[in-house]
């Protein structure tokens, strides 16, 4: 069973090739049935199966005592751009996916404006990160994937020494950072190009830049990276709202955590706590 | 692409006698039923392999769909109702001859004979590369054929387009907007009632639709108010071919005009966008001013901003700027220009 004939819309170009179109649309549904059914599992995990984690012990009580009251998680800017980014984000979804499942309204324009807030948060972002923050603090490193591991051998009942606590982002917020930077880059490289398809203040308007092929290949890795997108968001949202996770939801509003929380997840070696 | 053939392909085809029949059918074979009124844009698509459905509504044996009938001083027209039987009924001559002119501009007398106000106002758009069977935009793919540089785009539209640039075809449609008229809608849940104006839909809401109307969806009827009964009327079509042809361009006005100044009116252009254009800049515009020549240059000068060209249908905005003008202010009023 050839797997793009369910997933991929195609259709004759006028030269006679079978080229792709878009993505099937019911991977709107796929990806938010998904979703939900991750939430659910992982809902369900945390309140009957999951054991409490033991971790390490890293902080001196010397080192302890010399963390502040509130600890600096997020800058101002950096929150600024997390709640541009996500009220992109929530643009793009609803311009993208609502008209598809039966809401009708004058969608692109929007859409196309929402992808350029988007597209410049994200370029502020990058270089933020890359200047003014601790740019490898988001990325897995060696320690992380060892203490996955150990978390991983744990929690199937088998023998290895407890993880030790997280740097400033755990492991899980670490991948998924990079899984929306995959999608979040997909979207907006092959978004852009396709502002050529449509009438803006921008371009002439150019649908031959590319061939069939390539556009068609552009808008379905747009389309998924979209559907992605859903689901990823979902679970953002799911893990916000957890009563444990809900102090860092917090202080991506008010830009610090409590020292206890801190302590009690944290490693100061790997993070320094500042005011 | 398009491969024309003499012989039908084979569907399931349906001829309900009541409205109630027909909408059983509709909903329960929602989108792959067509439903088919005169068949005069059916037949096309069905021929040319382009649409291919597994079911055929023929409403033709639905009696209570035809007829035009007074209603408080006004008209229920049955969407069954021959183009021929509105241009020549009394009452619609009499009080609403927009709607008379609009009519008898289209197609041929042959075609009006068969052909109904409800497949007028509903027929699909007459962009060649849509009709040709290509996946553009408005056939669920992901480019516009006539929107390229090297498009062949003369009957294209110069306003309203969003992606796809194909036109509404349809001479009675602006009739029906000036008129104020409803389009009563069935399905198996019930009845609604939608102004002319937002029965059309652009691309930008649906680029796959012409028309507010659903798979299990069917106007029954267009009810005309007595607003406009005996207003002064401007129709005018401007088209290739004199004797039978769709509309590079159409205009309808209705107007009530006092002590020379024009009191109320409405004013519509179809071929020029996706869906007919009420022109309410323009109205707002003339609205309590003479009606003369000067009010008439006003008029179309309004009508035209914002309007692009494509490659070829720059002669468009000269023709909807002369057309509105002399809906305003009449032919003798106005110099084409």
């Amino acid at each position: 069973m050839d797997i793009r004939a369910g997933v991929v819309e195609t259709a004759t170009s006028p030269w006679g090739q079978t080229v792709p179109i878009h993505i099937a649309f019911y991977l709107i549904w796929v990806a938010a049935i998904g979703g939900l059914a991750f939430l659910m599992v992982h809902a369900i995990y945390v309140q009957f199966i999951a054991k409490k984690q033991a971790h390490v012990e890293s902080a001196s009580p010397e080192l302890a005592a010399k963390v502040p009251e509130k600890v600096a998680r997020h800058s101002l800017a950096a929150r600024l751009f997390h709640w541009i980014m996500a009220l992109a984000m929530f643009a793009l979804l609803i311009t993208a996916f609502l008209p598809k499942v039966g809401y009708q309204f004058p969608w692109v324009t929007y859409h196309w404006i929402a992808g350029l807030v988007l597209t410049a948060s994200i370029i502020f972002h990058i270089i933020h990160a890359s200047f003014w923050m601790d740019f490898w603090s988001i990325w897995p490193d060696k320690i992380d994937i060892e203490d996955a591991k150990r978390r991983w051998l744990r929690a199937t009942g088998k023998a290895a020494p407890a993880p030790r606590k997280f740097a400033k982002y755990p492991m899980e917020n670490k991948m998924y950072h990079l899984t929306i930077v995959l999608a979040g880059l997909a979207v907006i490289l092959t978004g852009v190009f396709m502002m050529k398809r449509v009438r803006t203040p921008f371009f002439t308007r150019n649908p031959y830049l590319f061939g069939d092929m390539t556009w068609g290949l552009m808008y379905v890795l747009h389309g998924l990276a979209g559907v992605g997108l859903i689901a990823l968001i979902m679970v953002h949202i799911y893990f916000a709202l957890r009563p444990e996770k809900f102090v860092i939801t917090k202080s991506m509003v008010f830009g610090t955590i409590p020292r206890e929380h801190y302590l009690e997840h944290h490693d100061p070696e790997r993070w320094a706590a500042t005011k | 692409m398009a491969i024309v053939r003499d012989i039908m392909p084979a569907f399931e085809l349906f001829q309900p006698a009541t409205v109630d029949d027909a909408l059983r059918l509709a909903d329960k074979y929602g989108k792959d039923a067509w439903v088919m009124a005169g068949g005069l844009d059916t037949f096309d698509w069905l021929k040319d392999r382009i649409k291919r459905p597994k079911v055929v509504i023929d409403l033709s044996q639905v009696a209570e769909l035809r007829g035009v009938r007074e209603v408080s001083g006004g008209l229920e027209i049955g969407a069954m109702t021959t183009l021929t039987e509105v241009v020549r009924h009394p009452v619609v001559r009499e009080k609403f001859s927009i709607l008379s002119t609009g009519a008898e501009a289209a197609a041929s007398p042959q075609i009006r004979n068969q052909g109904t106000i409800g497949g007028n106002v509903s027929q699909d758009a007459r962009c060649w590369y849509y009709r040709g069977g290509w996946k553009c935009y408005r056939a669920g793919g992901n480019i516009c054929f006539a929107d390229t540089p090297t498009a062949i785009n003369r009957e294209h539209a110069i306003l309203n387009a969003d992606r796809c640039v194909a036109v509404n075809p349809s001479d009675s449609a602006p009739a029906l907007i000036a008129l104020e008229a409803q389009m009563v809608i069935r399905n198996t849940h019930g009845e609604r009632v939608v102004n002319a104006e937002d029965y059309f839909i652009g691309p930008s809401i649906d680029i796959t639709r012409m028309t507010v109307l659903k798979p299990g969806d069917l106007l029954t009827a267009i009810r005309i108010p007595a607003t406009w009964a005996g207003a002064q009327f401007y129709f005018e079509k401007v088209r290739d071919r004199q004797v039978w042809d769709f509309p590079l361009m159409n205009v309808a006005s209705a107007m009530v005009v006092t002590g020379g100044n024009i009191e109320r009116i409405r004013i519509v252009v179809n071929a020029a966008a996706a869906h007919p254009l009420r022109l309410t800049a323009v109205e707002d515009a003339v609205r309590g001013k003479p009606r003369n020549a000067a009010t008439g240059e006003m008029g179309g000068k309004i009508a035209i901003a914002g309007a692009e060209p494509l490659r070829y249908n720059g002669y468009k905005i000269p023709l909807m700027r002369n057309l509105v003008k002399r809906a305003i202010s009449g032919v003798e009023e106005a110099q084409w220009t």
